[in-house]
């Protein structure tokens, strides 16, 4: 091949990249406000439920933290804690955690906690546990979470923070121990957490507006 | 070519040169999201656009390419559609994108893609290819949507459940046809029975014809 040979085959592959690039910035620049509405309400429609009972007020994806591990959380992914306020007092804390030791991998779960500490809500994120067992920890698949809202760490004491197969107070899922057991951990050893870590928690710098 | 060609090809497209049932190309994101037909018939429809749009400006540029560069060139075409169809599932249809997650951004790497551009698009005239690309984007949408289909009734029990993420409204539960399925069909195993039934009942039909046409002309 000869030298004008490549520098034709050079300058051919650069225009048709510049193009390329150019359909996709301009399909960007058109999607861009809709791609962000889309994620923030579908964050909004994720966390609300995490709320019930509570009474606040303006946007709860506001004022977020998001922690890098070691965090004191479970998980070792980045822990966020949104902040949720009314009439500027804090009211509540939403904390977005990951369960280690899933059947299939980490399970990344949202739990809702007011100022008593007690649950607010509980919402599976993600996991990737077997389909008709262990996803059943998923709301859309049975009302397992439901047993936690109205619980705290008095509520039951803390050797009930387990499924009833070990002795604890909460139920298990037919064919699946091992998920129930490390969403409850999760949830026991977070809301040990704020316990121990309540005005920290609102007391941190919320993260800057990307 | 005449209208009468353009259907054939078409027409070759579904079923004689099916991508899925006969070349057996893109068969991982065939077998990865097609445990509803929802998904099947999501992911189907961006193939189908990308394929489309991708053979159009393949033959569009078949004159300024050097084999040297067709590769790359074909490439970047490729992944660029794909960049803007995820961009657009993500503006538009938000929960089917979710659903679909990694297999948008991996059609890139449906081999059925680069294979028309590489043995159609780059030497046929553009309107040929567009319908050669919407052709066999059809046919891998097809076969994509009756897999989605036997395995969401056969694991699920459920028909067309989940069609709110594509069309939008209320949340769609689908036709229940059973109470509960038979779960091994949703799972990974249950794509490749699911296909494997396809590929033998379009072989079975294909044989029986042949056998009829074989009596009929007294030919072999």
């Amino acid at each position: 091949m000869s030298n004008s040979a490549v520098l034709k085959n050079g300058l051919t592959l650069a225009l048709i990249a510049a193009v390329c690039s150019g359909l996709v910035a301009v399909t960007y620049a058109l999607t861009r406000d809709k791609i962000e509405d889309n994620r923030k309400a579908y964050l909004e429609q994720k966390l609300k439920p995490a709320l019930s009972g509570v009474f606040f007020e303006g946007d709860v994806t506001e004022s977020v933290v998001t922690l890098a591990a070691p965090h004191g959380l479970p998980g070792n992914d980045d822990a966020m804690i949104y902040r949720v306020y009314a009439s500027g007092e804090p009211v509540a804390a939403l904390f977005i955690v990951t369960a280690r030791n899933g059947y299939s991998g980490p399970i990344r779960l949202l739990l809702g906690v007011d100022m008593n500490g007690t649950v607010t809500g509980l919402r599976i994120l993600e996991h990737r546990e077997t389909p008709g067992l262990g996803d059943k920890i998923d709301e859309d698949k049975s009302d397992w979470v439901q047993q936690f809202p109205g619980r705290s760490l008095g509520d039951p004491a803390i050797d009930g923070w387990q499924i009833r197969n070990d002795g604890g107070e909460f139920d298990q899922l037919t064919g699946a121990t091992v998920t129930p057991r490390a969403v409850i951990n999760a949830v026991r050893d977070t809301l040990i957490y704020f316990a121990e870590n309540k005005e920290q928690v609102f007391a941190m710098q919320e993260d800057k507006a990307q | 070519m005449t209208e009468r060609r353009y259907l054939q090809s078409v027409a070759t497209a579904l079923w004689r040169d099916n991508p899925g049932l006969v070349q057996l190309l893109g068969l991982c994101p065939l077998l990865a999201v097609t445990g509803s037909f929802v998904n099947g018939l999501g992911l189907g429809i961006a193939t189908l656009a990308v394929l489309t749009v991708s053979n159009g400006l393949v033959s569009a540029t078949r004159r300024f390419l050097q084999k040297e560069i067709r590769i790359p060139i074909y490439v970047l075409i490729i992944a660029s559609l794909v960049t803007c169809v995820e961009l657009l599932f993500q503006a538009f249809f938000p929960a089917l994108d979710r659903a679909l997650g990694i297999f948008i951004p991996l059609i890139v790497t449906n081999c059925a893609i680069v294979a028309r551009a590489e043995v159609f698009a780059s030497k046929n005239p553009v309107f040929s290819s567009i319908v050669d690309g919407f052709g066999m984007g059809l046919g891998f949408l097809l076969i994509l949507v009756t897999i989605g289909l036997i395995r969401e009734l056969v694991g699920q029990g459920t028909l067309f459940a989940d069609m709110h993420l594509l069309l939008g409204g209320e949340p769609f539960k689908g036709l229940v046809v059973a109470d509960a399925g038979w779960l091994i069909a949703i799972l990974p195993p249950g794509a490749f029975f699911a296909l494997a039934v396809a590929i033998a009942t379009k072989n079975s039909i294909d044989r029986r014809r042949h056998a009829r046409l074989r009596e009929r002309t007294g030919l072999r």
